[in-house]
């Protein structure tokens, strides 16, 4: 199979393309049983992927790995190894300047050490995917969850999605290709899942069958021609002396980061669609006791809102689910009733905390707590999370 | 944002940093309110008719792309250009000028206030240029220049500029000029 094998009605494997409306909403699907890394590659089984670049260490999870089956089985166009972290977000940066759909996970310091490409993707409007299974950052290493390096990729120019479980995960990944390519977008989606809880968690998922895909990425809508050596941005990825010469001016540099920026805003209008909203609300409405979390902790304070039903507490979970834009009119929407804003977080700096106290900075009269939060590869027991509510909302008694 | 006129010495934020976003489809964007395509095609015509030294910017889209339509929207444009009363400075590329643009005959997304300030061009239209490098450009234009920008998108629009019609076609263009022909008539131009 090859991308001759292309129809308008087909893809290369044979699979019947559709919209994204009808992969996401409408098709009929069916329950399975499987973690995040087998989900990813279902989610990419489904997205008529041109190329995937890889980068699998140990311990890695195993989503890089279950791409390259999909290679060998006639899925996804390319598949190949990189020679480490940087290099394969490089490569991945070709792939998709050449006008594949392109795919690539990591995690970890390995983000790290690919850092400098992700503002270089933002930079150059590649609309890749980059799933991250999140396992934190620290010396002596770590391999267990922990979010970290997350807060490394708030500025990058990306796109940064953030999904809660399994399910979220497969359905992101596909509404992530679609949102990305918006010609008014485009720029890279980074989907984020905390690995080991999700990576390596098997859970029930409703998948749609694997006889329809996506349509293929069309390059003729990007808002760039394809980068030459002489043409801003591929003139100073072959040529950095250039960069702060007279050949472009400030103004350009400036206009440049704004614009992207404007594209991650623009993804605004889309990701309401795909992903039914920028955040989701649970519990009771008219709480003022708020949880505001990402990831897994949104789930763990989804537990807090439960046992604190049982005591006769209200509560309500407002899970974001981008990052990047980052949801302000929707966090201000759903945070009216707060008293206290709780923000759970499985990393030690709190990088969601301060994102929340900025973004409602001068418009919510709650007070806002960066707790509990975890690190390392601890886990969040409710007890924590009701141990802080309770110390807050009974300031005296204690908890 | 996106009003009319130099932002001085705080030229940025952009548009999207007020809440400002690309038009839905079928509508159209004009300084800060979504309204009706033919709406915005109205008021375009209007300004183009009115303000100094008018002109049209076509970009690499229309200039050397190899299709029907192409050579379709290259010859409405000159014939807009004629209706407008409008001059042309092509957008040839997006190759930064060494060692300086000739702002008489190109515009250059990366220095695109010089083209306007020496031609003292009060409202232009873009059109045929690439999304990322219209954007760059209107954004430039619109913290350093008093000029009334016109992006018309065969895509999603541009919401830096004053007014952004989207996803123009051969068949919109040819609309558009039987709108500003009607305009024109009622200014006496």
């Amino acid at each position: 199979m090859s991308i001759k094998d292309m129809t308008k009605e087909k893809n290369w494997s044979g699979q019947k393309l559709v919209s994204t409306d009808y992969l996401l909403f409408e098709a009929p699907r069916e329950k399975h049983f499987m973690t995040g890394s087998e989900v990813t590659k279902e989610a990419i089984k489904r997205c008529t992927v041109d190329a995937s670049v890889s980068y699998p260490i140990t311990p890695q999870s195993e989503a890089a790995h279950l791409i390259g089956e999909l290679w060998a089985e006639g899925y996804v166009g390319m598949y190949f190894r990189g020679e480490n972290e940087f290099g394969v977000m490089s490569e991945v940066a070709g792939c998709a300047m050449a006008g594949a759909r392109t795919v690539t996970t990591t995690s970890g310091p390995g983000t790290l050490r690919a850092m400098e490409n992700f503002p270089m993707w933002s930079g150059t409007r590649i609309p890749v995917q980059l799933i991250l299974m999140a396992r934190g950052i620290n010396s002596p290493l770590t391999i267990q969850p922990d979010n970290l390096e997350v807060t490394f990729m708030l500025e990058t120019g990306c796109m940064i999605w953030y999904a809660e479980n399994v399910q979220e995960l497969f359905d992101m990944i596909i509404a992530g290709f679609t949102v990305a390519e918006m010609p008014d977008v485009h720029v890279p989606i980074v989907t984020v899942v905390d690995g080991f809880f999700v990576s390596h968690t098997r859970e029930s998922v409703m998948l749609p069958a694997d006889d329809i895909a996506l349509m293929p990425y069309d390059p003729y809508r990007a808002p760039l021609p394809p980068i030459d050596s002489e043409m801003p941005p591929g003139r100073f990825l072959r040529d950095p002396f250039v960069m702060k010469s007279n050949y472009i001016s400030y103004a350009t540099h400036a206009s440049w980061q704004w614009e992207v920026r404007s594209a991650v805003d623009r993804s605004i209008p889309y990701a309401r669609h795909f992903l039914k909203g920028l955040v989701h609300t649970s519990g009771d409405q008219d709480a003022e006791v708020v949880f505001v979390a990402c990831g897994t902790a949104s789930h763990q304070a989804k537990e807090a809102n439960r046992e604190l039903t049982k005591l006769g507490i209200k509560s309500k979970v407002v899970k974001l689910r981008t990052i990047r834009p980052f949801p302000h009119a929707e966090l201000l929407e759903a945070t009216k009733s707060a008293k206290y804003i709780f923000v759970p977080e499985f990393n030690i700096v709190g990088w969601l905390d301060k994102e929340v106290t900025q973004s409602l900075y001068g418009k919510s009269e709650a007070k806002i707590i960066g707790r509990p939060r975890v690190a390392g590869g601890m886990s969040m027991p409710v007890e924590a999370i009701l141990h802080e509510v309770l110390e807050h909302i009974n300031e005296e008694k204690g908890a | 944002m996106a009003n009319l006129g130099p932002a001085y010495y705080a030229p940025y934020p952009v548009a999207t940093y007020d809440g400002l976003l690309t038009p839905p489809e079928g509508k159209a964007l004009l300084l800060t309110d979504i309204v009706d395509e033919e709406v915005a095609m109205r008021e375009v015509a209007r300004v183009m008719l009115t303000s100094e030294n008018a002109t049209i910017f076509p970009g690499p889209q229309v200039l050397y792309a190899w299709s029907d339509e192409a050579k379709k929207k290259a010859t409405l444009i000159k014939e807009m250009s004629e209706v407008l009363n409008a001059k042309m400075i092509p957008m040839y590329d997006y190759r930064p000028k060494y060692p300086k643009i000739d702002p008489e005959v190109e515009i250059n997304p990366n220095h695109p206030n010089l083209t306007i300030w020496h031609n003292n061009i009060k409202a232009a239209i873009f059109i045929g240029v690439h999304c990322h490098y219209a954007n760059v450009a209107l954004k430039i234009v619109r913290a350093e220049t008093d000029c009334y920008t016109v992006g018309m998108c065969a895509l999603s629009g541009h919401e830096d500029a004053m007014a952004t019609i989207r996803d123009q076609h051969s068949e919109d263009l040819a609309r558009f000029i039987e709108i500003a022909k009607e305009v024109k008539q009622e200014l006496g131009k």
